[in-house]
């Protein structure tokens, strides 16, 4: 018979460990479909590790798929840790890199050091005020955020085609549904010559460290983190609930919209409606594989970038289809949902009654 | 009460159960006998261990050590299955439950006969069912109207309910979890006569609970359990109320007494107040609170006390009528205004309301002042000067924890109860809101929480009081109200009130029907 009894506090190491372990878990059990596939399990991963670490392509590559995942990571444990539910930073990633693209394709002009920071700023606006109409919702009228924000994905994604393919649409395009190319003083600076890693990264980790000091060390991270553990609590003795939603909302929407200025201003150049492989959804996996650590999220977007550039690479070799990295990221998801039965409880074993009878 | 002659039947025994949790030793090699027609009291404070040891003897936990042995009737005595309630329900031990374990949506009869029936004859045995009901219930007084979804019976009725559940099931023995909880003085008095009946037909009773007057009145012998082990074994008739108290702490103990007070000015009062909806709701409900005294508020749980509550903790909005505070009428009365004005407000779910479970003690402490500046400085936080001043205060106050830093959920509920009174009290508060303070806190805690509120008191604020314990009013309050029905009685002197009189204000009959 199986037993589950509560355990006291949960240790940094304990939550660090269960986390590397849903990871380990996920590769082993992504190895079944492998094995199905003809393919050497081993030979596999060695390939994937390659892809991701083998040279210093491989590894800037890996970087530059990063960048976006943290933001999105940062926007999803920020709101999750108010638990606002925001499933909606696909959405904020477009409408942060609409608005970049709105702004760095000429609509202003001057040197880099007033555009960056104006096409920076600009996303992250836009991405803050599409999350702010589902908070508004939720503290005014109930509304279930988790249903709004994701609808909203879909919304503002028509909204960008419609914009790429009429008011936006590059005339130079070829007819493409793509927007006019980000000026080059708009553009955010390169890493390193001849690879495409670029400032976003550094934007990233800066958002992480951010977010962190924010959480830990201020007043307005106390508000947030007393309303995610105990809202009831937190009203009663006098934290403003509802403002502080509304400035979880802004800032996650935010994150994801920084997100979304990077791909469009750091790698792509310009705009397009498939600018984003689920970066969105991805930073829910990244957030909760990090335990909502601002921190932990930069090593967990790591983890899933080299499962995604890996597998890229390894199917480019083997002829096996690269959506078995959406397969091992789901499985780490659902790993790390099932660990943390393992971090809130002990699992003991009983001797079944049966037994115990034989034995006397 | 006169005895059982000590040859009866032994009908069930419990030899050296052990059972830890963690680093926790919830019961430490305790061992226990019940006879025929027995009533038995479990007494001890909370977190004694009680509840987990009715739990092993249900099956609902497994003891790492000892063994339980029932009376198998004419086969003798046999051990009892371990972590098996099924096994427990057929050795005809019986349980009922501190929160019930009704569905709410089924009849009394449904609910007694769940789990009973096999599912190929369920017509068949409904008559037969009923017939054997009507008769219990005759015979024992537990009348019920079978046919009433649970949904619509009272808490008294509800308890009957589970009560009749056990017998049907024919129990031999029947434990109850601090059954006098949620009833009136009437209702409780109602339900020992019913236990005595019952045991007189030789059931054998244990009842689990930490108020000494019921204890002595009405059980024939009592184990006092302290800190997971059992600490006397005593008839009734050979104790009394002071030995009993000291057994169940472990020192002894002075309980607070008030001293006559000299009333101030009214200070806060609140005129023709409504607010919520449903059964909670407040109708109408005028109140005066003068400075320097402690104003009681009685009633039966679930008759408007959440939802005053809420709205003087600055929770729920007013339907009609205003609140004064100095003879004027409040500009805002959302928390933070209610906590600016000199408000000490101490929520009657502490776990819920009190405490964010997650953030360590001294967050806590902080939380109602966070914004002030001995909390912050340009938005962020001045953990230093927080950890000091929740040392000062874990000394004043007597939290028991770790550390500073550990997190509120892992202290036990009178330690839980410290930090909001730590808190509140501390910046010398106007009024003082205590709802429900005592509740599920043991000996020690309580009267901790009696002296802090007269201590309040004694510094001229006002304090409101609301309890469902009659004894704590009446020692405690200058003046009681009772409320029922959402509706608010006037206050009269506590010298001038008995607790019959409030028993029946509580049940809703008005003065002249009393007189």
């Amino acid at each position: 018979m199986i037993r589950f009894e509560p355990r006291g506090p949960v240790s940094l190491p304990r939550m660090i460990g269960v986390s590397v372990a849903a990871a380990v878990v996920a590769l082993v059990l992504a190895a079944i479909p492998m094995l199905f596939a003809g393919l050497s399990v081993f030979g596999a991963y060695g390939l994937m590790v390659k892809g991701a670490f083998g040279s210093l392509f491989a590894f800037t590559e890996m970087l530059t798929r990063a960048s976006p995942l943290i933001l999105t990571g940062l926007a999803a444990a920020v709101a999750f840790r108010a638990k606002l539910w925001n499933i909606g930073a696909e959405g904020q990633l477009y409408a942060g890199a609409l608005a970049a693209v709105a702004v760095g394709t000429g609509w202003v002009s001057g040197p880099s050091y007033v555009l960056i920071p104006a096409v920076v700023l600009a996303g992250a606006l836009a991405g803050g005020l599409v999350m702010l109409g589902p908070t508004l919702l939720k503290t005014r009228l109930g509304v279930d955020e988790v249903v709004t924000t994701l609808l909203l994905n879909f919304v503002t994604i028509l909204f960008v085609q419609m914009m790429l393919e009429g008011p936006m649409k590059d005339p130079m395009g070829m007819g493409w549904p793509q927007s006019e190319p980000i000026l080059d003083e708009a553009a955010l600076p390169k890493l390193m010559d001849r690879m495409r890693i670029h400032f976003g990264l550094i934007i990233a980790l800066l958002s992480s460290l951010a977010v962190y000091f924010l959480l830990k060390r201020t007043v307005w991270g106390f508000e947030i983190r007393a309303v995610g553990e105990n809202a009831a609590a937190a009203r009663h003795a006098g934290i403003p609930v509802t403002a502080t939603f509304v400035r979880v909302g802004l800032l996650s929407g935010a994150l994801a919209g920084l997100a979304g200025v990077g791909e469009v201003a750091g790698l792509k150049g310009y705009l397009t409606a498939d600018l984003s492989p689920g970066f969105g959804y991805s930073g829910i996996v990244v957030a909760m594989l990090a335990g909502l650590s601002p921190i932990g999220v930069v090593f967990a977007a790591l983890f899933i970038a080299s499962i995604f550039v890996g597998a890229d690479s390894m199917s480019r070799a083997t002829g096996v289809s690269n959506y078995l990295a959406d397969l091992i990221v789901a499985m780490a998801l659902l790993c790390v949902l099932v660990s943390g039965l393992f971090l809130r409880f002990r699992i003991r074993f009983v001797g079944a009654p049966a037994a115990k009878e034989a034995a006397e | 009460m006169t005895e059982p002659t000590r040859d009866t039947a032994l009908v069930l025994k419990l030899e050296g159960i052990t059972k830890r949790f963690g680093a926790l030793t919830a019961n430490d090699g305790i061992t226990l006998d019940l006879r025929k027609g027995e009533i038995l009291a479990l007494l001890g404070e909370n977190g004694a261990g009680k509840t987990t040891l009715m739990n092993i003897l249900f099956g609902h936990y497994v003891a790492d050590e000892g063994r339980v042995m029932v009376s198998d009737g004419a086969k003798g005595v046999r051990e009892l299955e371990p972590g098996s309630p099924h096994a427990a329900l057929e050795a005809g031990i019986g349980m009922v439950h501190q929160h019930f374990t009704l569905a709410e949506n089924l009849s009394a009869l449904d609910n007694i006969l769940l789990g009973t029936e096999r599912l190929a004859s369920v017509r068949s045995a409904r008559a037969p069912a009923r017939q054997k009901l009507q008769d219990l219930m005759k015979r024992s007084g537990l009348t019920v109207n079978l046919d009433m979804r649970v949904s619509q019976l009272s808490v008294g009725e509800k308890q009957r309910v589970e009560i009749l559940k056990a017998l049907y099931r024919d129990a031999r023995v029947l434990v109850l979890d601090e059954p006098t909880a949620v009833l009136t003085p009437q209702e409780s008095d109602t339900l020992f006569a019913i236990l005595k009946k019952l045991s007189a037909e030789g059931l054998g009773i244990i009842f689990i609970s930490h108020k000494l007057a019921e204890v002595i009145a009405s059980s024939h012998r009592v184990a006092v359990l302290r800190g997971g082990a059992k600490v006397a074994d005593l008839a009734t008739a050979d104790c009394d109320r002071r030995q009993l108290a000291e057994l169940m702490v472990g020192h002894a103990i002075s309980e607070t007494a008030r001293e006559p007070g000299t009333p101030g000015a009214t200070l806060f009062s609140l005129n023709t107040v409504s607010a919520g909806s449903g059964r909670d709701a407040l109708r109408d409900v005028t109140l005066d609170l003068k400075s320097g005294e402690i104003l009681g508020i009685a009633g039966v749980s679930g008759n408007g006390q959440t939802m005053l509550a809420r709205v003087i903790s600055g929770l729920e909005p007013l339907k009609a009528g205003e609140m004064q505070l100095d003879g004027k009428a409040l500009a805002a009365s959302d928390a933070r205004s209610m906590i600016d004005m000199g408000f000490a407000r101490i929520p009657e779910d502490r776990h819920h309301d009190g405490i964010v479970g997650a953030m360590s003690v001294s967050e806590n402490l902080a939380i109602e002042a966070i914004r002030k500046p001995e909390n912050q400085r340009f938005g962020l936080l001045r953990f230093a000067d927080m950890a000091s001043r929740a040392k000062e205060m874990i000394k004043a106050y007597d939290i028991r924890c770790q550390s500073e830093d550990s997190p509120a959920r892992l202290l036990s509920g009178g330690n839980i109860q410290k930090i909001v009174l730590a808190r509140t009290l501390e910046t010398e508060p106007r009024v003082v809101l205590a709802a429900q303070p005592s509740r599920g806190l043991d000996v020690g805690a309580t009267s901790e929480v009696h002296r802090r509120l007269l201590d309040a008191r004694a510094r001229g604020a006002g304090v409101i009081l609301i309890s469902e314990d009659l004894d704590e009013l009446m020692r405690l309050s200058d003046r009681i109200a009772v409320i029922h029905r959402g509706e608010l009685s006037s206050a009269d002197p506590a010298e001038t009130l008995d607790r019959g009189t409030l028993g029946l204000r509580m049940a809703g009959h008005s003065t002249e029907d009393a007189a």
